[in-house]
């Protein structure tokens, strides 16, 4: 593995899209002097490239689970393998150096610049100093944080960039997997769904797998494309992707754990993108349109086609309201549209043009399509 | 024993010389007369007072890192290296040279001893301490992404410890200069030679003024130069937004100033 980092230093330090398999065989955890396991024959595969968001109640077992993978923590029964490798017998500092890790609070050095907090695996794998500097820059771009930081101590900067500058730590090797616990917990919600958006967009190009940790099953749909949610005692309960976690939880324990809302919650996972759209029947600002069949398809528009009004209930015209374009989740088209008086949603494209219109009972019907799509629902324990 | 305060007879008033007539009548400060004597007293006693100072910081603080080292690393070491170090720190140092005299006779090994033994409490419960409050979540993310535990002291602990070994090496070597000038008790060096000559002489004011306030400002000036090579060595401390020191270092040095007072009235 070394070798493979010195050699590789003539090519650029661009992402060479290097992700690896992970995989629990059977593992169990008892600390030493508790009387039970904090975690139950747990199993599970990671594909390469995915996000795998552990979830459960505070105690479960997720740090203890996340840890043994680095092993900051030792495995008492069974296996961890990495790209089909056991972690077992790997020597723990050179194992943590190709394996990035986001603790839950940060732990950025405060004795270090931001530079150098980032560069900080790439020291210690021997990159030469050139390597680094570029290293580093692209990751404080990738994170979109201004240059002038790469000088600053962490108490410089923002809690959130502190949060970013964590990630961009963890990702500075380039490492084919990432331990992410709890990354965005001690946050505002604002600013955790900015950098949840940022992380998954970086997902999309880096394409790495992660482990992800969390307590809130609404960032664990939001980020996984699968999530294992894990109940007291260390028992995993379910292994699935989101959206089957949804549609079909395996047991009270995991319908309770996901709310009541859970439909509402798998609305949130589609966008309208998805949704075939009904046409609008716009009208050009300024001619009249009293003459068209049904008011709530008249949309008037620009020169651009841009929407600028709608015909009221009351045939009259009047301003446009709230519009949706193709990254609006059905969650909101849904809430945007009964909050208008279940009129249809006006959509528009990436241009500001209108792209058509988002019915009330074509959002409904999406969530019935779901319930169909992946079939044999009971073939699970 | 044969301590100098002992062996001084009765006093005959002598201030200096008949030409100066400041000094004759005993003025609080005569100018003339510390410039006229800078080269003979002053300026070596200062010379004395510094090195005194430096041999017994840097042997103190020697000692009390490797004794804050091993505390850190094996933590049932660190009361009873905290309890001797306590102990000698409670020791007058009066008490201590009459103790030690007898062993390394009017020299200036006996002087060190005793103001070493004084530094060690307050250097090694800075240091130690400064190792403790290296927050655990830093130490963490330092193992998590593959650092050895030499590299963790090296790397993460020791430069995070800066400012809390630089809080106790500034009262450490405040505290050694204003101890120092008892030294003179035991050899005729450092700025209390003109303060027991100025005694001696029946409260000769310019010199005993001089040399008190010689012993103040290079208090002073080392505390600033300690303050200014932190500054050089730890500069990121200077920009956390908070505390630089952390609370409980604050508190173990308030905590023991007034133990230091006392030790220096004796
Ligand atoms: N070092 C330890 N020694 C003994 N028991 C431990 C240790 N660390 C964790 N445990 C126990 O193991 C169980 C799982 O802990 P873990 O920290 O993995 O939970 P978690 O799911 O991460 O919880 P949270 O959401 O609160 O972070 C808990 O019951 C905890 O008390
Ligand atoms: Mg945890």
């Amino acid at each position: 593995m070394q070798t493979e980092d010195d050699t590789a230093q003539s090519s650029s330090p661009r992402q060479h899209a290097r992700a690896a398999e992970l995989e629990f065989k059977n593992v169990s955890k008892r600390y030493p002097g508790a009387d039970k396991p904090a975690l139950r024959d747990l199993s599970f595969k990671v594909p390469a490239g995915e996000i795998c968001v552990l979830v459960g109640p505070s105690g479960c077992g997720k740090t203890t689970a996340m840890r043994m993978v680095n092993r900051m923590i030792d495995i008492t029964e069974g296996d961890i393998l990495l790209d089909g490798k056991s972690v077992r017998g790997r020597k723990p500092a050179e194992l943590r150096r190709e394996i990035g890790y986001v603790i839950q609070q940060i732990g950025l050095f405060p004795h270090l610049s931001i530079g150098d907090n980032i560069a900080t695996v790439p020291r210690l794998l021997g990159w030469d100093r050139k390597r680094i500097s570029a290293r580093v820059d692209e990751l404080l771009e990738l994170i979109s944080l201004p240059a002038e930081t790469r000088d600053r101590y962490p108490a410089e900067v923002s809690g959130g960039q502190r949060q970013r500058v964590g990630v961009a730590r963890a990702l500075a090797a380039d490492p084919p997997l990432m331990l992410m616990d709890e990354p965005f917990g001690a946050i505002d919600p604002i600013t955790r769904e900015h950098l949840q958006n940022e992380f998954l967009r970086l997902q999309e190009a880096l394409r790495k797998t992660v482990v992800f940790v969390t307590h809130d099953i609404d960032e664990a749909i939001k980020m996984g494309d699968r999530i294992a949610i894990m109940r007291e005692g260390g028992v995993l309960v379910q292994y699935d992707t989101p959206d089957r976690i949804l549609a079909d939880p395996a047991d009270e324990f995991v319908a309770r754990f996901v709310g009541l809302d859970r439909g509402l919650k798998r609305l949130a996972l589609s966008k309208l993108s998805d949704l075939s759209l009904d046409d609008a029947d716009s009208v050009r600002d300024g001619t009249p349109a009293h003459g068209q069949a049904n008011p709530d398809r008249v949309v008037f528009v620009d020169g651009q086609s841009r929407p600028v009004g709608r015909l009221g209930r009351d045939r009259e015209p009047e301003p446009i309201g709230p519009v949706g374009n193709p990254d609006t989740s059905l969650r909101d088209a849904l809430s945007l549209i009964m909050s208008d008086d279940n009129r249809p949603l006006v959509v528009v494209d990436a241009d500001g043009a209108v792209a058509g219109l988002a019915r009330l009972d074509v959002i409904a019907g999406a969530l019935a399509s779901h319930n169909g799509r992946d079939a044999p629902a009971e073939a699970r324990s | 024993m044969g301590l100098l305060i002992a062996a001084s007879g009765p006093v005959i008033p002598n201030f200096g010389g008949a030409s100066d007539k400041c000094a004759v009548n005993n003025g609080f400060f005569c100018w003339n007369w510390f410039t006229q004597h800078w080269g003979s007293t002053f300026g070596p006693a200062v010379v004395q007072h510094i090195i005194l100072t430096a041999i017994a910081v840097g042997i103190g603080f020697a000692i009390a890192f490797a004794l804050a080292l091993l505390a850190y690393r094996f933590d049932w070491m660190e009361t009873p290296i905290a309890g001797i170090s306590s102990f000698l720190y409670t020791i007058p140092s009066l008490a201590l040279f009459q103790i030690l005299v007898p062993f390394t006779g009017l020299t200036r090994l006996t002087v060190e001893i005793a103001l070493v033994s004084y530094t060690l409490l307050l250097l090694f419960r800075n240091i130690v301490t400064g190792l403790r409050e290296v927050p655990e979540e830093v130490r963490d993310a330092a193992r998590g992404m593959g650092l050895t535990q030499r590299q963790i002291l090296l790397r993460i602990d020791l430069p995070l410890a800066v400012p809390a070994i630089f809080a106790g090496l500034r009262v450490a070597t405040v505290t050694t200069i204003s101890l120092a000038t008892v030294a003179a008790f035991v050899v005729d060096e450092g700025l209390g030679a003109p303060i027991f000559d100025a005694i001696s002489r029946g409260n000769f004011k310019t010199e005993f003024v001089a040399a008190a306030a010689l012993a103040i400002l290079l208090a002073w000036v080392a505390d600033l130069l300690l303050v200014a090579l932190q500054r050089m060595v730890a500069p990121w401390a200077a920009k956390r937004r908070s505390s630089v020191v952390p609370r409980s270092v604050v508190r173990a040095i308030r905590g023991r100033r007034r133990p230091i007072s006392a030790v220096r009235e004796t």
